[in-house]
C-alpha cells in the first residue's frame, strides 16, 4: 500500500471533496509525471510566446529578465520552464515555430 | 387521520410526492417523462403554473441531464427535487454516485417499475435493487400518505449537515403511483417546520469561490468514500430521530421498519411498499388456519436498519423474504433475502426462506401471500433453506 502518512486523515478532509483553497494545483509538485523535460535554446527562441500560450499547465514563465543574443539583438522577456509545474507533454516543442525547444529525456 | 377532517385529499402516491414538493418549497424541479412517474412532475409542473409553488422547472432531455442538473442546482445551493422510475434510473445511475459522492443533498422520488428487456412498464423492485449502492439514503414507502411524510421528511434527513447524503423515495409504480387513496397533507407550515430550509452543505457563491467535483489521486479518494460510510452511519442514528419529530411534527411516524404481530410469531413475512397492506391480512388469514404468522416491513433499506430487525425477528423460527427483483445467479436469489442471509441469519436462530414474487406487477393476492406464510412451516429447522429460492408464481414450475 502506498504510504499516505503525511496526507490528512479521513476526518480532516471537507465533505465532498470540495477544494477550498482556490489555484492551489499551482502549490502541487507534479514534476514526477514527467519522462521527458523541455529544454529551450535561448539563442534560437524569438520570444514570441506561442510556448507561453499553449502550455496548458502554467509551467512556462514569462520573466522580465532582458536578454541579448549573440547577434546582438535585445530581448525585454526571457521564458523559461517552471520544471515543478512540467508534465513534460510536450505541447511547447511541437508548437514552437523555430524549434528552439527540445524534449530531453528524463533518465539523461 | 381522520376522513372528517377538511385536510383530507383523495390522491396517488404520485399526487402525494408531488404535494410534498410543493410543501416544502423546493426550489429547482428537473422534469423528464417516464412511466409511472410522469404525474409527479405534471402535477409539479402545475403548482408551478398555478402559483402555487416557485419554483424553476428544467425540462431536461434525458434523466442522465435531470440528475445532472440537479447536481448543478444543489451545488448552488437550491433545494432541488426529481423523480424518476425504471430504465430512467438505470439511465441516471452514473450520476446518482456523483450525487452522493459530492454529498449535494438531494430528493427523488422513485416509482419503481420492472426493468428491460423484455419491455414491462409494470411494477416490481429491479430498478431500485440496481442502485442500492449508489450511497444514496433509500426509503420504500407503502402508501400515498407515507409517500408525502417521507418525501417532507427526507429533506431534513439530506441537508443535515452531519449527513450530507441525496435520499431516495420508493413506493410501488401503478399499484401505488396510480391509485387513489385519502391522505392529509401537512401544509406548508408544518412541512417547513420539520424541514426547515437550511443551507448546510459547501455551495457555489462568487464571494466565497470553491471547486467542487474534482479529480482525486489514490491518495486521497479511499478516505472520502469512507466518509460517505460514515455519513450511512450517522444517517441511521438520525433516521430514528427522524421518525420522533416526524411524529411531533407530523402527528404521523412510522418507524425504520414496521412490524404486525411479530411478537408472538412463529413464522414472518418480510415485504416491501405496497405488499404492507395485503402482507397483514395474510397474517390475519394465515392465524385463522392454525399458523403463528406475523409481518414486517423495511422502510428504511439504505442504511440499512439491522438493529431493529434483529429486534423484530427475536422469537420467529422461519422469515420468508418476499423480493420483487432478482439477483441473478445469487444464492439465494432474491437480493433483501441475500442481505439479511449474509447479516442475520446467523445469528439468530432462524431459517431464511427466500421468495421472489411479483415480477413485472403479476399478481400476489393476500390468498398467494396467505399460502407463502402458511407454507413456512416446512422450512422450519432447515439450516440451508435460504441456499434455494422459490420463484413464486412462475408457469410450469
Amino acid at each position: 500500500m502506498t504510504s499516505t502518512t503525511l496526507a490528512p486523515r479521513w476526518h480532516e478532509m471537507p465533505p465532498g471533496a470540495v477544494v477550498r483553497e482556490l489555484g492551489n494545483s499551482a502549490s502541487i509538485d507534479r514534476s514526477d509525471w514527467r519522462l521527458e523535460r523541455p529544454v529551450r535554446d535561448q539563442e534560437k527562441c524569438i520570444r514570441c510566446r506561442l510556448c507561453w500560450i499553449y502550455c496548458p499547465d502554467g509551467a512556462v514563465l514569462e520573466l522580465d529578465k532582458p536578454y541579448i543574443n549573440r547577434n546582438g539583438r535585445r530581448y525585454e522577456v526571457t521564458y523559461e520552464f517552471d520544471y515543478r509545474l512540467c508534465k513534460g507533454c510536450g505541447i511547447c516543442a511541437e508548437e514552437c515555430t523555430v524549434k528552439a525547444i527540445t524534449m530531453v529525456p528524463e533518465a539523461l | 387521520m381522520t376522513l372528517a377532517s377538511t385536510r383530507v385529499k383523495v390522491a396517488t402516491a404520485n399526487e402525494a410526492a408531488a404535494e410534498a414538493v410543493k410543501d416544502v418549497d423546493v426550489d429547482v424541479v428537473a422534469i423528464y417523462p417516464i412511466t409511472p412517474q410522469t404525474t409527479v412532475v405534471e402535477k409539479i409542473a402545475e403548482f408551478v403554473a398555478n402559483g402555487d409553488l416557485d419554483a424553476e422547472l428544467i425540462y431536461v432531455e434525458s434523466e442522465h441531464s435531470a440528475m445532472s442538473a440537479l447536481i448543478g442546482a444543489s451545488a448552488c445551493g437550491a433545494r432541488a427535487f426529481t423523480s424518476t422510475s425504471s430504465q430512467g434510473l438505470i439511465y441516471m445511475h452514473e450520476v446518482l454516485h456523483i450525487a452522493s459522492g459530492m454529498r449535494l443533498p438531494l430528493v427523488m422520488c422513485v416509482a419503481m417499475r420492472a426493468l428491460s428487456a423484455p419491455i414491462s412498464i409494470w411494477n416490481d423492485h429491479s430498478d431500485l435493487m440496481s442502485v442500492r449502492d449508489s450511497g444514496w439514503v433509500i426509503y420504500v414507502a407503502s402508501s400515498a400518505q407515507e409517500v408525502y411524510d417521507t418525501t417532507v421528511m427526507a429533506y431534513r434527513l439530506a441537508e443535515d449537515p452531519e449527513v450530507l447524503l441525496p435520499v431516495m423515495v420508493a413506493y410501488d409504480g401503478f399499484i401505488a403511483s396510480h391509485t387513489a387513496e385519502p391522505f392529509e397533507p401537512a401544509g406548508r407550515e408544518r412541512a417547513l417546520e420539520l424541514s426547515p430550509k437550511r443551507r448546510t452543505w459547501s455551495r457555489l457563491d462568487p464571494d466565497s469561490p470553491i471547486t467542487m467535483g474534482t479529480i482525486t489521486s489514490p491518495e486521497y479518494y479511499y478516505e472520502f468514500k469512507y466518509q460517505q460510510v460514515v455519513a450511512m452511519e450517522k444517517a441511521l442514528e438520525k433516521a430514528r430521530e427522524l421518525e420522533r419529530a416526524a411524529q411531533r411534527v407530523l402527528g404521523r411516524s412510522y418507524g425504520l421498519i414496521e412490524t404486525y404481530k411479530i411478537e408472538d410469531a412463529d413464522v414472518a413475512l418480510l415485504v416491501m411498499g405496497s405488499y404492507w397492506d395485503n402482507a397483514r391480512l395474510a397474517v390475519d388469514e394465515a392465524r385463522r388456519r392454525g399458523t403463528r404468522a406475523g409481518a414486517l416491513r423495511l422502510r428504511l433499506y439504505r442504511p440499512f436498519p439491522l438493529e431493529e430487525l434483529e429486534r423484530a425477528l427475536r422469537g420467529v423460527s422461519v422469515l420468508g423474504v418476499v423480493d420483487r427483483a432478482i439477483s441473478y445467479g445469487a444464492r439465494p436469489s432474491g437480493p433483501i433475502a441475500l442481505e439479511i442471509a449474509a447479516s442475520i441469519g446467523r445469528r439468530l436462530d432462524l431459517s431464511l426462506v427466500s421468495i421472489v414474487a411479483g415480477l413485472g406487477q403479476r399478481t400476489v393476492t393476500v390468498e398467494d401471500l396467505t399460502e407463502l406464510a402458511v407454507s413456512l412451516e416446512n422450512a422450519r429447522g432447515a439450516r440451508d433453506a435460504h441456499l434455494v429460492t422459490r420463484f413464486y408464481g412462475v408457469r410450469g414450475l
